[in-house]
């Protein structure tokens, strides 16, 4: 762990499970898990069917890996993840994080921070609280227009629909129930704070956008899967 | 426009608007299965009459306002490969969720147990 964190931190830290959703991506996978580790020991990563040595990394960075014994998606994975995470009874807090090292730690634990003092069940990330993140302009239209969506439909007000950073209280973790496979799930993660009536708040973090992420990342086409997803589900 | 399109226009359109309804709502169980079943079985009935007596088709299409008889025979092939496709891909989705039951549960189970991840010293409040 890391030795600068504080005692308050640590206890806080020794609570929490990351559940990190992992397809492949040997390349960044290891170093993003050892590095969190330094803050939040317990980590869990579903390999979803990975085709690449991802698993192997995240095992050797010390993580638990899950196997879905096929491609799933990235909202079956977490919730596989938070299922195995609540089998712990220590466990207090919940950090839906990704492994291709797009979120930043620091905000994970900003966000965990809020859930043990303040009376939240969820703390949302969002990239448009202030500027530092910077998508392009195309992903940040969709992106846009996805919360507006997200809020009509929802009556859950976010200023971000598909931030994969979250934080959830136990309450939050075991009542949510995360039923779209692919990526509408973020969409749908809303939907279930409107119904459950859980008390949110959002919290501004930076999402790092690289070369090799922005490779990676969703097409912005994927937007038009996501609605279809929500309609016909 | 023909007037007399107005017919089979109608119809077709009555047909759509309740596929788009199949869509949305879903239907699961007995009465589902029975439905498909019946349509089924109605479209097979037609077909094979429509084999003994050809000039029907045309009879029945000039009554609906269609040209021809292998006009209708076209409009009766889009609906049904519609219903079709719309009734597969909620089987699929079904299909689809279970799949995911499955493999989550034994993607847990094989899983090493979460609190082997504590040390002794570190279990706050073995439950
Ligand atoms: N388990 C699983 N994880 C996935 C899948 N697709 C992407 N991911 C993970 O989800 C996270 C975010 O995915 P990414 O494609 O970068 O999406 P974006 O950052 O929202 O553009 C990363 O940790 C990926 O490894 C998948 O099919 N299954
Ligand atoms: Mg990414």
């Amino acid at each position: 762990m890391d030795p600068a964190m504080s005692d308050a931190d640590r206890i806080i830290a020794e609570k929490t499970w990351l559940v990190i959703p992992l397809f492949n991506e040997a390349a960044v996978v290891g170093d993003v898990i050892r590095y969190a580790r330094e803050t939040f020991p317990h980590v869990v990563c579903v390999d979803d069917g990975s085709t690449d040595d991802s698993a192997q990394a995240a095992r050797r960075a010390g993580a638990h890996v899950v196997h879905h014994p096929i491609n799933l998606g990235q909202g079956a994975s977490l919730q596989t993840g938070l299922r195995y995470a609540l089998t712990d009874p220590g466990a207090e807090y919940f950090v839906t994080f990704d492994s291709d090292g797009q979120h930043r730690v620091e905000d994970a634990l900003d966000m965990v921070r809020r859930l043990a003092t303040e009376p939240l069940d969820i703390v949302v990330g969002s990239r448009f609280l202030d500027d530092r993140t910077k998508p392009g302009a195309i992903k940040r239209l969709v992106l846009k227009a996805a919360v507006v969506f997200q809020n009509v439909t929802s009556g859950v007000r976010l200023t971000d629909a598909h931030n994969g950073l979250r934080a959830l209280s136990r309450q939050a973790a075991s009542s949510i129930r995360v039923t779209q496979n692919r990526m509408a799930h973020a969409s749908e993660i809303v939907n279930e704070i409107g119904r459950l009536k859980l008390r949110y708040a959002e919290q501004p973090v930076h999402i790092i956008y690289t070369d090799y992420s922005r490779s990676k990342g969703q097409s912005v086409w994927n937007s038009v899967n996501i609605v279809s997803d929500l309609i016909f589900k | 426009m023909d007037a007399n399109q107005i017919l089979i226009k109608v119809v077709l359109i009555t047909v759509f608007a309740v596929l788009g309804l199949v869509i949305l709502l879903p239907r699961r169980g007995a009465r589902g299965m029975a439905i498909r079943r019946l349509t089924l079985l109605l479209v097979m009935v037609s077909a094979v009459i429509a084999v003994i007596f050809p000039n029907l088709t045309n009879a029945v299409a000039s009554v609906l306002g269609v040209g021809r008889g292998t006009d209708l025979l076209l409009y009766g092939l889009i609906v049904v490969f519609l219903g079709f496709a719309v009734t597969s891909s909620a089987h699929n989705r079904r299909l689809d969720r279970q799949i995911t039951d499955l493999a989550r549960q034994i993607a847990l189970t094989e899983a090493p147990t979460a609190q082997d991840g504590r040390t002794p010293t570190e279990d706050v409040n073995p439950a």
